[in-house]
């Protein structure tokens, strides 16, 4: 190379940073924290959205509790969360809170010579093994209900999640409404007293106790079952039928929850409909009632983000395996940031999508 | 540099000690010392106040309390089982690891050539320098399906029908994660200290015991067991002490394999939890002042006091002493 192409090329570095320069400087950036669940798809959001919309997008996944307290010390524009708040918990802490998408947890299984959305099982069944009744994979309860399955006799291995998640949320949230004994006994949370089973961290942790153990069994979050083809089962619903977890059960859920309740946090678990998959949950999005004024361009920035993304993020969610919102529940979310988010002055902050 | 250079003050006529510059020094090295233990302090006082609401709800029932359940409403916090798997991890790995470690010891005062004993020297003490989270991969990826698979199904049964200590391996968990698992992973993560320390006393012997020893015609593991451990006995047991307290506070390997499950295991091959462990997973979830993350600084405390004493043990076991 000689002198005259370095110079040459070391010019177009200095040049490119200039070309691009006015560009940035029109970025407005926002920050938030919160769950992990919805990462992939924010991060995806927030690539297009640099383009799309002008607005750079730093999020930190420190999980759900790190998100609330987060927004509640107001360090951030947004907090994320998979568990909703309740509304004692919004109000004490002066928040708002929308979803954004929709997850679904799937049971996940071992068990050599059984295929994928192969082997049935029902509310009852999957109670006795999370408390640690049905040792057995033989056990007639089971057989009775996959007679064209071979299923070998081998011990269940129960795995969960040790770490606090949403997705244990959910998971918990579905076993005490579908038994008493565990609503009155474990309950639920982002973590619970487990009576049997092995704790691992994250949805990776538990895939590898499942695939490494012949005979266990887990729940995990369906996009990450779906990435790493992990065997899942198929639960029968509260209407009867037998579902499997695919794209339209997960649908039909999004679209028999009633979004209108005042935390915007429906009831999404066990829901009934002829075809409705029985664990599904939203993914919050918290915001401050009443930000401080150096915050409400962040505010308002954070709004004009997802304004933009519930216009076009359909797709990128869909192909990541999330469940977007209907257009109707998109409609509603923005007439309730402009009835909920007050600037100092007490004026709304969120004007419509040109604001 | 030519000596002209340098100009020695006159005789009579030196610096005194005392001035500025040296009060500064002192007064930094002062501020160095004590910031160490100011800083010790600020820790300890931390984590008693973040968990006191939990040592005032529980009481002293916390730490034999064996319930934990973190779920709103129905909070309840006991450390008993996390304390009680940190304990028998930590000794199940000293068990394991103590033999070795005296072998290697052994091996490398007493038989090895000289030209082999650099090389084992060295790399004992890089496996000491092996970052914890490798241990933790390794043993989720390698320990885990090996004591499942080649242990548990293999053989589990048999062991579990031994009379009287058959209940030790008899479990209904086939997971692999386990206390064995995790007593496995530490006893290597601990080898490494307890060889070194134990071979640095043994080289402390005075030879002229053990030549005098040779010299009555004694063997090799006479002089062993007759003249370098009952000399060495105390500084030995100080290097254990010292493997302890690092197995105590195993974090990330641990929590890999252990199983992380409340409850008490009964048998070496049911998952439980450390009190590391337990604030690895936890942590991160737990709201601000809420009761739950509260008790996670309390069990924090408690680590941190099972700690201290047990450091303390082995630095007064292992202090010099003059003869």
């Amino acid at each position: 190379m000689n002198r005259r192409s370095l110079l040459a090329l070391s010019a177009s570095a200095l040049a490119v940073p200039a070309i691009i320069r006015p560009s940035f400087a029109q970025q407005a950036t926002i920050t938030g924290a919160g769950a992990t669940f919805p990462r992939p798809l924010y991060d995806r959001w927030s690539a297009a959205a640099r383009e799309g919309a002008g607005i750079s997008l730093n999020y930190q996944s420190i999980g759900s509790g790190g998100g609330i307290n987060q927004i509640a010390a107001r360090t951030v524009d947004f907090g994320a969360t998979d568990a909703p708040l309740t509304e004692a918990q919004m109000a004490e802490r002066s928040l708002f809170q929308f979803p954004t998408v929709m997850g679904s947890v799937v049971l996940t299984v071992n068990l050599p010579g059984v295929a994928n959305h192969a082997l049935r099982l029902t509310p009852e069944i999957i109670t006795e093994i999370f408390f640690g009744r049905l040792n057995r994979w033989n056990d007639p309860r089971i057989v009775e209900l996959n007679r064209d399955l071979r299923i070998p006799n081998i011990p269940v291995s129960v795995g969960y999640r040790a770490d606090g998640s949403g997705t244990t949320w959910a998971w918990t949230n579905y076993l005490s409404r579908i038994s008493e004994e565990w609503r009155t006994g474990p309950g639920f949370g982002t973590s619970v007293r487990w009576p049997a089973g092995n704790g691992a961290r994250g949805n990776e942790g538990v895939s590898n106790i499942v695939r490494n153990t012949p005979g266990a069994i887990g729940y995990v979050e369906n996009a990450y079952a779906v990435v790493n083809r992990l065997i899942t089962t198929q639960i029968r619903n509260k209407a009867g039928n037998f579902v499997r977890p695919v794209n339209e059960s997960f649908v039909a859920a999004a679209g028999a929850a009633d979004w209108t309740v005042p935390t915007m946090a429906p009831d999404t678990i066990d829901l009934s409909g002829p075809n409705v998959w029985p664990i599904t949950v939203g993914t919050y999005i918290m915001l401050p009632t009443n930000p401080v004024a150096d915050r409400v361009e962040g505010s308002r920035n954070t709004m004009r983000f997802f304004d933009w993304a519930f216009r076009n993020g359909s797709q990128a969610a869909s192909s990541l395996e999330y469940i977007p919102l209907t257009t109707a529940t998109h409609d509603l979310i923005r007439s309730r940031w402009a009835q909920a988010i007050k600037d100092p002055q007490g004026r709304p902050i969120w004007t419509g999508a040109a604001g | 540099m030519s000596a002209s250079t340098i100009k020695a003050p006159p005789i009579g006529a030196r610096r005194k000690p005392g001035e500025l510059g040296d009060k500064i020094f002192q007064w930094m090295c002062v501020g160095a010392g004590g910031f160490v233990l100011i800083l010790l302090g600020a820790i300890i006082v931390t984590l008693f106040l973040g968990g006191l609401p939990a040592f005032e709800r529980f009481g002293a029932e916390f730490i034999w309390g064996t319930i934990w359940d973190p779920v709103e409403g129905q909070e309840e916090f006991g450390a008993g089982v996390a304390i009680l798997g940190t304990v028998t991890s930590s000794v199940l790995a000293i068990i394991f690891a103590v033999p070795v470690a005296f072998g290697i010891a052994f091996f490398l005062t007493e038989l090895s050539p000289p030209w082999l004993k650099r090389p084992i020297g060295t790399a004992i003490e890089l496996l000491a320098a092996v970052p914890s989270i490798i241990y933790g991969m390794w043993g989720l990826f390698v320990v885990v399906p090996f004591v499942q698979m080649h242990i548990q199904f293999a053989f589990g049964d048999q062991l579990a029908a031994i009379p009287l200590i058959g209940f030790l391996f008899q479990s209904t968990n086939f997971a692999g994660t386990s206390l064995f698992s995790a007593s496995i992973v530490l006893a290597i993560m601990i080898l490494p200290f307890i060889a070194a320390t134990m071979r640095d006393v043994f080289d402390q012997v005075p030879p002229v015991y053990k030549e005098s020893a040779y010299g009555l015609g004694a063997t090799r593991w006479e002089v062993m067991t007759g003249v370098v451990i009952p000399y060495t006995r105390i500084s030995v047991v100080g290097g254990i002490m010292l493997g302890l307290g690092r197995a105590l506070g195993e974090t990330m390997a641990v929590t890999f394999v252990i199983g992380n499950a409340n409850r008490i295991a009964t048998s070496l091959f049911d998952s439980t939890t450390t009190i590391a462990s337990v604030i690895a997973m936890e942590f991160p979830e737990s709201l601000t002042g809420s009761l739950q993350q509260s008790a996670l600084f309390a069990i924090g405390f408690l680590l941190f006091v099972i700690s201290f004493f047990v450091l303390a043990l082995s630095r007064y076991l292992l202090r010099p002493r003059l003869k």
